[in-house]
């Protein structure tokens, strides 16, 4: 037993560690190696080390150094093994880099740079996702598959064939000249918006809400906006992640078995009120800009103004519903996805009773027959109107939906209930 | 640096719709095209070009087998599209390439496709 017992961490820990460094490490190495499929591979290999090491050394002070110098090192030695002429060049190239760990400024943060080429625009869209989150994320190939509901096998060559397209068209590592930026953000603040809601909501059966995403997601978006602080969508994204990141310490309960706590029953003093005062900064910001003639917003500032309504509530039922929804009428004229429908009728519930909720809800049982959120809410409101049956068999289809832990104990929690407790 | 083949693709319709053309209308296309072209060999970009002569022309042969090649007339295969021109350009990554291919487009007035060609 090793006397540093308590500071040993255990695999579980080394994993979540090498998760949440995933990102920086791979962004690094592929800037000094121009080659993402050999940043990934070192990464993976100084993954088996740290699996190795650190249970037994300690962590070390600054893990992802750790790691990236150790993938560094395996890349070199690899490099070495395979004896190409041009990889030697590079490894020559390498060595003298001494480029710090730390991000050192805002254009030449390699994980921006990384974000750019998973999203190019020559990628299919539903490439630059997986990609981002499998580079950026750190997620596994099997839960990228899972969240977007498609095989493993599909998700892999899906991967493998974004990333030979990176590698053999010269999709350029490098963040947009000013000029081209505008262009190119769309689809990176598409899968921005994806990523944080991967930790959001996780869909595997591992921790429920993964902040290393949210935090990532957001941090990212923090560094497009300090690029193009006028650009309002950005602006909106930012506000949007701040305002619901904002909400994460309330939205878990203390028990063991932690189950995520619905908006009416957050205790909203827990809520990080710093993020809350600068999320609405933004959001009045975007509004002044409409207002003195500016575009109209688009879909990210309408979602971010939605969710300085909530938090600008002390209590659930004080509530501008009014507001919410007139912004979902907004939203569904940008973007009229049944989601949003969904969460406009969970509005229109508030303001014209759970009947009218329920309709609307119902109309959209197609098209969401296989979204969680949609089971669960429709269970909400049958409870509401006492058709406690139905409401349970809505919480069991959500159940048999979801792999998220706490979304599971919640609904676990509802069923265990004959009638919802009062109001 | 990494080479590209920039391609235009006709259909039938695009052909029959050329095939009613006059010298002058065509006139301005070509002259972008020139100029498109010029743009390139400036900018040290230009590898080769070419357009292609009608598909009708083209004659397949297939030496694969054991006996004497067998030669027949046509294209290789019955698609609504084929190749019409290509250019063969030099650029420093994909988004150069990307730019010189919109260039080409709105010169030619017709979609190009950017692929890669094999390093050495």
């Amino acid at each position: 037993m090793s006397s540093r017992g308590d500071t040993t961490p255990a695999a579980l820990d080394v994993e979540r560690v090498f998760r949440r460094e995933h990102g920086r490490v791979v962004a690094q190495l592929a800037r000094r190696l121009g080659d993402l499929d050999l940043a990934e591979d070192a990464a993976a290999e100084a993954l088996v080390v740290a699996l190795e090491r650190w249970p037994t050394d300690g962590l070390p002070p600054n893990p992802g150094a750790w790691l990236t110098t150790t993938a560094q090192r395996r890349a070199i030695d690899r490099i070495r093994r395979e004896r190409q002429r041009d990889d030697k060049h590079r490894a020559a190239q390498m060595i003298l880099d001494d480029t710090p760990h730390e991000a050192t400024g805002v254009v030449e943060d390699d994980r921006l740079r990384l974000v750019f080429t998973c999203c190019h625009p020559a990628l299919a869209p539903e490439a630059r996702v997986a990609l981002t989150l499998r580079l950026l994320g750190g997620l596994t190939v099997p839960e990228i598959a899972a969240a977007f509901l498609v095989p493993e096998t599909t998700m892999a060559q899906r991967i493998t064939r974004a990333k030979a397209k990176i590698k053999g068209a010269h999709i350029p590592y490098r963040v947009p000249a000013a000029a081209d930026l505008p262009a190119r953000l769309e689809a990176v603040l598409a899968v921005l918006y994806l990523v944080f809601n991967e930790g959001y909501l996780a869909t595997g059966s591992g921790e429920p809400l993964r902040a290393e995403l949210t935090q990532e997601a957001l941090r990212l978006t923090r560094v497009l906006h300090e690029l193009l602080p006028e650009e309002p969508e950005v602006q909106g994204l930012l506000a949007l992640q701040l305002l619901v990141e904002a909400r994460r310490p309330a939205r878990l309960d203390d028990a063991d078995d932690a189950a995520l706590v619905p908006l009416d029953r957050q205790d909203r003093s827990r809520w990080d009120a710093a993020l809350v005062a600068e999320g609405h900064a933004l959001v009045r910001g975007c509004l002044a800009r409409v207002a003195a003639g500016g575009a109209p917003p688009g879909r990210f500032q309408v979602l971010a103004a939605v969710q300085a309504v909530h938090t600008d509530a002390p209590t659930f039922a004080a509530t501008d519903w009014r507001q919410v929804l007139a912004l979902y009428d907004q939203l569904l004229a940008l973007d009229p996805s049944p989601v949003a429908r969904l969460n406009r009728a969970v509005a229109l519930a508030e303001l014209d009773g759970p009947q009218v909720g329920l309709a609307e809800v119902d109309r959209l049982a197609e098209r969401l027959a296989r979204y969680p959120a949609w089971h669960s809410t429709r269970a909400a409101l049958l409870r509401r109107l006492g058709r406690d049956e139905e409401a349970r068999a809505g919480d069991q289809a959500a159940l048999a939906l979801t792999a998220n832990t706490a979304e599971r104990a919640f609904l676990e929690q509802r069923l265990a209930h004959v009638t919802d407790p009062p109001d | 640096m990494p080479q590209y083949l920039l391609s235009v693709h006709h259909d039938e319709a695009g052909t029959a719709e050329m095939a009613e053309m006059t010298m002058e209308d065509m006139q301005p296309l070509f002259e972008a095209v020139d100029a498109f072209n010029t743009r390139l060999q400036e900018q040290g970009s230009w590898v080769f070009a070419g357009g292609l002569m009608p598909i009708e022309q083209s004659t397949c042969v297939d030496a694969t087998g054991e006996g004497a090649p067998v030669v027949t007339d046509g294209p290789f295969s019955e698609s609504k599209e084929y190749l019409g021109g290509f250019w063969i350009i030099e650029a420093a990554d994909l988004d150069a390439a990307l730019d010189w291919a919109s260039q080409g487009s709105a010169a030619c007035q017709g979609k190009v496709e950017v692929r890669p060609l094999q390093g050495e």
